[in-house]
């Protein structure tokens, strides 16, 4: 089964899903970051495909974006550094990028590759459903790969219902009309639109995303939905660290409450 | 006609509107409503008022009686730098402004490479008593100084735009950002043929004007209401298309489109996106940019801020596919020499980005019996700067 799937069996609370950029803050710590993560108690890993225009994402990830590119990140290069990923953990993996990306690498080989990796999801922000549908819906499946859309403050009710009947894995709520970046706390109208498709009982689980940066903003998310997905706030805590590894256990720690294992 | 969007918002395989969720009620609203204000009948009627008695138009065309002695030929310019504002984009804003006001909404934001269209949207706005935001490369804001201190005096507030080369192509990821954030009262005045469907076909609209007004015009001076060869520059392309527009269908009309090649096609530094791109997706549409193999945007290089762009609008990636527009494209110093002619054999100095549309007499034969119209798309006063250091020309 795919992990995403299994992760939602098996999980309704609480699950913590974390974002970061390939190639930041250094070329190489794209699996120390998925490992440790994996070992902290994240649930899912976004990993981020850097792009040079990045349309949908504030200042902590277009900067993320930007040095990763310096640092000679590739999509290319990054399917290397997963070769052997699923060796070492079982945690599900989404790709998160812009749609340039994949069809510059060629959209059947990059499934393909999305396959032999183990990788089980795709955020494309800029990939909209008519043309997912239209165009793409047919080889992602081919391939298992579950395609997660955004829903907003501003999509309507009928549309929401129309994203929920395209999606077999979760719904990717957007807490605010925003590029993506940590504000410090979740307004009273955002709860009340969190309420709000929490009573629509969807088919999908959701995740929050948008402007949840820490243990006071994930467990106010967690109310209304199943989990909630951090960005910006974990890349702010990958930058000039010393150890990796022990921010990454940090960070985690002090969201979910739990203790490093 | 052939050419046109179809309804899906395609220019055969280019187009579209890829777009993030957090636009796609605006850009729904927009699709759904746009044909319907544009064709209203209150619509026009004060759309062509503005037109004529705001911006001045119709805009004359001129015959270039001693460019044409030179070239041996017959040269018409048509005068888009005559214009309030001095560029063709006001065409685009005055509708533009119109729409976002029935649309109902209160802030107005812009991107803009020369300044021209940033000033040009700060002037709607003005006229209009809206909020307006322009985004603007820094890099743009140091060569084009006197469009940032016009667009401050009409109130517009001008916000830089830090990334990549710090020029259009990052303005307007800019502007984009700032209407993921400000989804419902703001309306984006794009400035060219560019992004997602329906903007390349509303500003295709409200430009196709200069070659509704060139069709009467040359047939009160020549006779014939064709030329044999249309010449105009391509930044993202609204010029260009406006130029176009009306003759699409006829083919005796030879269209030419001129890119800016920079320091030369294969220098590394050029912004010559037919010769060098390949399709992709930029700003929300399918069309041909450059990029590496990756699929990172390139950045471009041209000594015209207003052709300094990756992209072309996705109908001209059609025009280019379907070979119905010939693109060439011309370097930082023809353009430089090709202004400086226009100028002391006509007494017209003309921007930056139209002196590259110019540049392409040097370069083409005409015959003696042949007409020509190059679309002056503006004037060249934001430029002096760069043209006084060539002044020993
Ligand atoms: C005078 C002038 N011409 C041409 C352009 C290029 O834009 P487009 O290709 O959309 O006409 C600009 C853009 O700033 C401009 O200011």
């Amino acid at each position: 089964m795919n992990r995403i799937n299994n992760l939602f069996i098996n999980n309704t609370k609480n699950i913590l899903s974390v974002y970061f950029t390939a190639g930041y803050p250094n070329l190489n710590d794209t699996t120390t970051i998925i490992n440790t993560l994996s070992k902290s108690g994240a649930d899912l890993i976004e990993i981020g495909i850097p792009f040079s225009d990045p349309l949908a994402d504030g200042p902590t990830i277009q900067n993320s974006s930007e040095i990763a590119l310096k640092n000679g990140m590739s999509l290319k290069l990054l399917f290397e550094q997963l070769a052997n990923i699923r060796k070492t953990t079982n945690i599900p993996l989404i790709l998160m990028g812009y749609l340039n990306s994949v069809i510059q690498y060629g959209v059947e080989s990059f499934c393909k590759k999305c396959k032999e990796t183990g990788i089980d999801g795709l955020i494309l922000p800029d990939l909209p459903t008519n043309i997912y549908v239209d165009n793409y819906a047919d080889i992602f499946k081919k391939y298992d790969l579950k395609t997660i859309f955004l829903i907003t403050p501003q999509t309507d009710n009928s549309r929401i219902k129309y994203i929920d009947s395209i999606s077999d894995s979760f719904i990717y709520m957007v807490s605010s009309a925003s590029t993506t970046g940590a504000k410090s706390d979740i307004s009273e109208a955002q709860q009340k639109y969190f309420q709000k498709i929490s009573n629509m009982n969807l088919k999908n689980p959701k995740l929050i995303g948008f402007g949840i940066s820490d243990k006071k903003t994930f467990e106010s998310a967690c109310q209304f939905a199943e989990g909630a997905i951090i960005g910006s706030a974990f890349i702010k805590a990958l930058t000039n660290s010393k150890s990796i590894e022990k921010n990454i256990e940090n960070f985690v720690t002090q969201i979910k409450g739990l203790r490093p294992i | 006609m052939k050419y046109d969007v179809n309804k899906n918002g395609y220019y055969g395989s280019f187009g579209g509107a890829y777009i993030p969720e957090m636009l796609y009620p605006n850009i729904e609203n927009l699709k759904k409503n746009y044909i319907k204000i544009i064709n209203s009948p209150d619509f026009q009627k004060e759309f062509t008022e503005l037109l004529r008695d705001y911006v001045g138009r119709p805009t004359p065309l001129y015959f270039a009686k001693r460019l044409s002695e030179y070239y041996n030929t017959n040269i018409y310019l048509k005068r888009e730098d005559l214009n309030h504002t001095g560029a063709h984009k006001i065409n685009n804003t005055i509708g533009q402004i119109l729409l976002a006001k029935r649309l109902g909404k209160k802030r107005i934001i812009a991107e803009t490479g020369a300044g021209q269209h940033g000033v040009a949207t700060a002037t709607v706005c003005a006229l209009m008593g809206i909020e307006c935001i322009v985004y603007m490369g820094e890099t743009d804001m140091k060569r084009q100084a006197p469009n940032v201190a016009r667009m401050k005096m009409l109130g517009a507030e001008v916000r830089p735009a830090t990334c990549g080369n710090k020029t259009l192509k990052d303005a307007t990821n800019e502007a984009i950002r700032d209407w993921i954030n400000n989804p419902v009262n703001t309306h984006y005045i794009i400035g060219s043929v560019v992004g997602p469907h329906p903007y390349p076909d509303i500003v295709t609209m409200f430009q196709s004007i200069i070659s509704y007004e060139m069709k009467i015009q040359m047939l009160q001076k020549t006779g014939k209401d064709s030329p044999d060869y249309i010449i105009a520059c391509v930044g993202g392309g609204s010029n260009a298309i406006g130029a176009f527009y009306h003759y699409l269908e006829n083919t005796k009309v030879n269209l030419i489109a001129v890119e800016a090649s920079g320091l030369g096609v294969n220098s590394g530094k050029s912004a010559a996106t037919l010769v060098l791109g390949k399709p992709g997706i930029i700003h929300g549409s399918k069309t041909i940019l450059m990029q590496n193999d990756d699929g990172q945007i390139t950045e471009p290089y041209s000594i015209s801020a207003g052709l300094d762009y990756p992209g072309v609008g996705p109908i001209h990636a059609y025009l280019a596919e379907t070979k119905r527009v010939n693109f060439k494209n011309a370097t930082d110093s023809e353009a430089i020499k090709a202004a400086y002619q226009l100028t002391r054999i006509e007494g017209i100095i003309p921007a930056l980005e139209t002196a590259h549309a110019l540049a392409i007499l040097e370069k083409t034969k005409f015959k003696k019996n042949e007409t020509i119209v190059i679309n002056i798309s503006g004037r060249g006063d934001k430029d002096m700067e760069t043209y006084i250091k060539h002044l020993t020309i």
